[in-house]
């Protein structure tokens, strides 16, 4: 295995930096108060650089610690940054299966999908079966996990038999998985009692994740479940021959089948994996804070993921600490939106500006005259014949 | 040990879209025919004023309708089938066989009912403008050897700019004129990264998506909704009728009482067919598309034509994104192109790369979506709330 050098992190902070500064520089220029200023330049710029400040200095309150809530004490100061590790696991899992997919050199849009499907399953069996403690909580995973690798495999089944592209499966599965979600809530079984609006019963206590700070603290087992999935990936891709099938088929498909592998096993098994993992994301999503199945349950974890997994080249530790990076802006952007009327979209462009700079490294080198920096991106995604 | 097929690509792909018309048949002949109990008269409408009247009304048992229509897609199954062993092409009449389940689908759905038939395809025609559009866009890409998956992105990108415009200067002629130079500038980040920086071109395209989703969202927000008089309230085309063309029975008021959008669809199909397959440009953007170093000794500048194919795709799809403002309800809002992009894409792809195929292809989808939206509306009892 490499050692982490200082060098790999040049250019992923270099990327972060001028995406928050172009940001920064929307969120002043379409700000009334600074376009009002237009004759003096210097003025607005002043004006200019002190809203996109509060902007930010109110994400970073709402994303790690909020002084105003720190005053009622009790810890409560750092409830934004349970609020973001909260985020973060089902992220980090999401992550994960798009991650693992592009080291195969599959693109899986489909972690939404297959996310969707992992937290119907758990929430079924968290509130329809009366276990014992302990056991229901796996069972409950075991069976989010599983549905969610049916759905990933079907892609890579497909993928594997017929060579149907897994961009344009994987997208029409989305769509599917999110219409069945909104028709299965509106049945018998997953129709909460006295209530008509599409929302699941609370799963029963035994199958939820143990919370570590009280019931306030929505931060629970979910995040170690994440971390302890991102070790498990990275000794799969390390240390296993089946993690170098992968990684053989992603580099290069026509010469691994030469070798000997059996490229459409590898195919379905990885997205069967890349399904489970994302299925555990939405089962501990139901089990750890949500605990009731709504229409949104997956909000927009499946596409998030994708840019985790880009930010973090596709690597396990990557993908962790890029998932933090995200939930942290995702979390936070809400309170700033809510304090300084910027709309959260700006999380989206900043998010999408950083994939860009990263995946272009000679225009990030050019404009900071760097040399030397590392600058592959662990990719292997193909085209349509790939 | 597997069996050698001596069957071409093309042959096998014909036999499975025969054997699925066949399957298909079966399944509905059950569902439309046998199953229903209580069978009431459909009654269709083909008149939707202003053209020569060739009949205005048809009723039909529902029964009877979906029993004639099944029996008519069995048929063309079949004949399908005789001609694909007669090695004879059979394409038209799968897609005249699955016309007819839709019309026995019709049947069965509408019992008791009254079907607006001329409405519901001319809207379908309408529906499938910014598809048709977005797949002209993508054929011209990858015909240049371009992945292009931002063609969501485009069309949003000119919705919005079309939007703006137009609500801005009152009028639709110049919401018309930005949206493709919108759509375009979209394209010079595509095709900048993508043949500059080579980077991914798949990653590439979904970035770029979740770019414009977040640009025109946070404008939205911050200057659309505060100064909606001003900003959001754009006046939309309003439909053009062609002379003598539109008093055609039945398809005129589809084919020819429509907005300018419409007929520019018409106009960027033929042309796009045209261009790619009868000029010179057109064979050199398959040259560079298929085999771009072979092109590069003949002596064609594979990037810089690449480049501009590129950017007049983006104009295409920009066409196509005006339609969701100026060309459908005015005032723009969130995302809402709703994957339309995606869906073009995959009918691309479904389509073989080939524009006249897929416009026809667009046109049956669409159908599809519209019968819905109508199934929908009409209060009819649905199947899936039933269970």
């Amino acid at each position: 295995m490499k050692r982490l050098s200082l060098k790999a992190f040049i250019l992923p902070f270099l990327s972060f930096f001028l995406a928050i500064f172009i940001g920064g520089l929307l969120i002043a220029f379409s700000d009334p108060k600074v376009l009002k200023l237009r004759g003096d330049f210097l003025e607005m710029i002043r004006v200019g650089a002190s809203t996109a400040w509060s902007a930010y200095v109110a994400l970073f309150q709402g994303a790690i610690y909020d002084p105003n809530l720190a005053a009622k004490g009790g810890g409560q100061g750092f409830y934004p940054l349970s609020e973001t590790l909260v985020v973060s696991g089902p992220l980090i899992l999401a992550g994960l299966a798009v991650a693992l997919a592009f080291r195969a050199g599959l693109f899986n849009i489909g972690a939404q999908g297959q996310f969707i499907f992992g937290a119907i399953g758990a929430s079924y069996v968290g509130f329809t079966f009366d276990l014992p403690i302990v056991v229901h909580v796996i069972v409950a995973i075991a069976f989010g996990t599983f549905l969610g690798g049916l759905w990933g495999g079907i892609a890579g089944l497909l993928k594997a038999k017929t060579g149907a592209h897994e961009v344009i499966v994987t997208i029409m599965l989305n769509y599917v998985a999110a219409n069945f979600i909104l028709w299965l809530l509106k049945t018998n079984a997953f129709l909460r009692e006295g209530r008509t609006d599409p929302i699941a019963p609370e799963v029963l206590s035994n199958s939820r994740l143990p919370r570590f700070f009280g019931e306030e603290f929505r931060v629970s087992a979910a995040i170690l479940v994440a971390l302890l999935v991102a070790w498990l990936v990275s000794v799969l891709l390390d240390r296993t021959t089946w993690g170098y099938q992968f990684k053989a088929v992603g580099a290069n498909s026509t010469a691994a089948k030469t070798a000997g592998m059996s490229v459409p096993f590898v195919m379905t098994s990885v997205m069967i994996v890349c399904g489970a993992i994302a299925g555990l994301g939405g089962a501990v999503n139901v089990l750890g804070a949500e605990y009731a199945l709504t229409t949104g349950i997956a909000g927009s974890f499946g596409f998030d993921a994708i840019t985790v997994a880009l930010l973090g080249r596709a690597k396990p530790l990557g993908v962790v600490f890029s998932a933090f990076l995200f939930a942290g802006l995702r979390v936070g952007g809400q309170m700033m939106q809510a304090r300084t009327e910027t709309p959260l979209d700006l999380i989206l462009i900043v998010q999408a500006l950083i994939i860009l700079f990263i995946a272009a490294p000679a225009l990030v080198k050019g404009i900071f005259r760097l040399k030397n920096v590392s600058a592959s991106t662990g990719m292997a995604a193909k085209g349509w014949n790939g | 040990m597997k069996k050698i097929s001596t069957l071409s690509a093309t042959q096998i792909r014909t036999r499975r879209g025969i054997f699925t018309l066949g399957v298909t048949t079966l399944v509905s002949g059950l569902v439309f025919v046998v199953l229903p109990k209580d069978p009431q008269n459909t009654s269709f409408g083909f008149l939707l004023g202003g053209e020569w009247e060739l009949f205005r009304q048809w009723d039909v048992n529902s029964r009877t309708g979906a029993a004639i229509f099944v029996a008519l897609s069995l048929a063309c199954t079949m004949y399908g089938y005789f001609r694909f062993l007669k090695d004879k092409k059979s394409l038209a009449f799968t897609l005249l066989g699955g016309f007819s389940l839709l019309m026995a689908f019709l049947c069965w759905a509408g019992s008791g009912k009254f079907i607006p038939f001329t409405g519901i395809v001319a809207g379908g025609l309408v529906l499938a403008v910014p598809l048709i559009f977005g797949a002209m866009a993508g054929v011209i890409c990858e015909r240049s050897g371009v992945i292009n998956i931002a063609i969501e992105g485009q069309l949003l990108a000119a919705a919005f700019a079309a939007g703006v415009v137009a609500s801005l200067t009152k009028s639709t002629f110049w919401g018309l004129l930005v949206a493709p130079i919108a759509g375009a500038l979209i394209s010079v980040i595509l095709a900048t990264f993508a043949i500059k920086y080579q980077i991914d071109q798949v990653i590439l395209g979904f970035v770029i998506n979740v770019l414009v989703i977040g640009i025109t969202g946070f404008f939205y927000k911050k200057l659309l909704i505060p100064y909606q008089e001003t900003w959001n309230t754009g006046p939309i085309l309003q439909p053009i009728k062609i002379p003598l063309l539109s008093k055609i029975p039945i398809l005129g008021p589809i084919l020819f009482h429509q907005t300018i959008i419409v007929y520019l669809m018409y106009a960027a199909v033929a042309l796009t067919h045209y261009y790619l397959f009868k000029t010179r440009w057109g064979l050199r953007t398959r040259a560079v598309g298929e085999h771009p170093t072979a092109a590069d000794s003949f002596g064609i500048k594979v990037n810089a034509l690449r480049f501009r194919n590129v950017i007049i795709a983006g104009a295409v799809a920009g066409l196509g994104g005006a339609y969701f403002t100026v060309g459908a309800v005015g005032a723009f809002s969130k995302e809402m192109t709703a994957g339309k992009g995606f869906i073009a894409l995959a009918a691309l792809i479904f389509g073989r790369w080939s524009p006249s195929v897929q416009s026809r292809l667009h046109f049956s989808l669409d159908l599809l979506t519209i019968f819905k939206l109508f199934y929908q509306s009409s209060e009819l009892e649905s199947p899936v709330n039933s269970y």
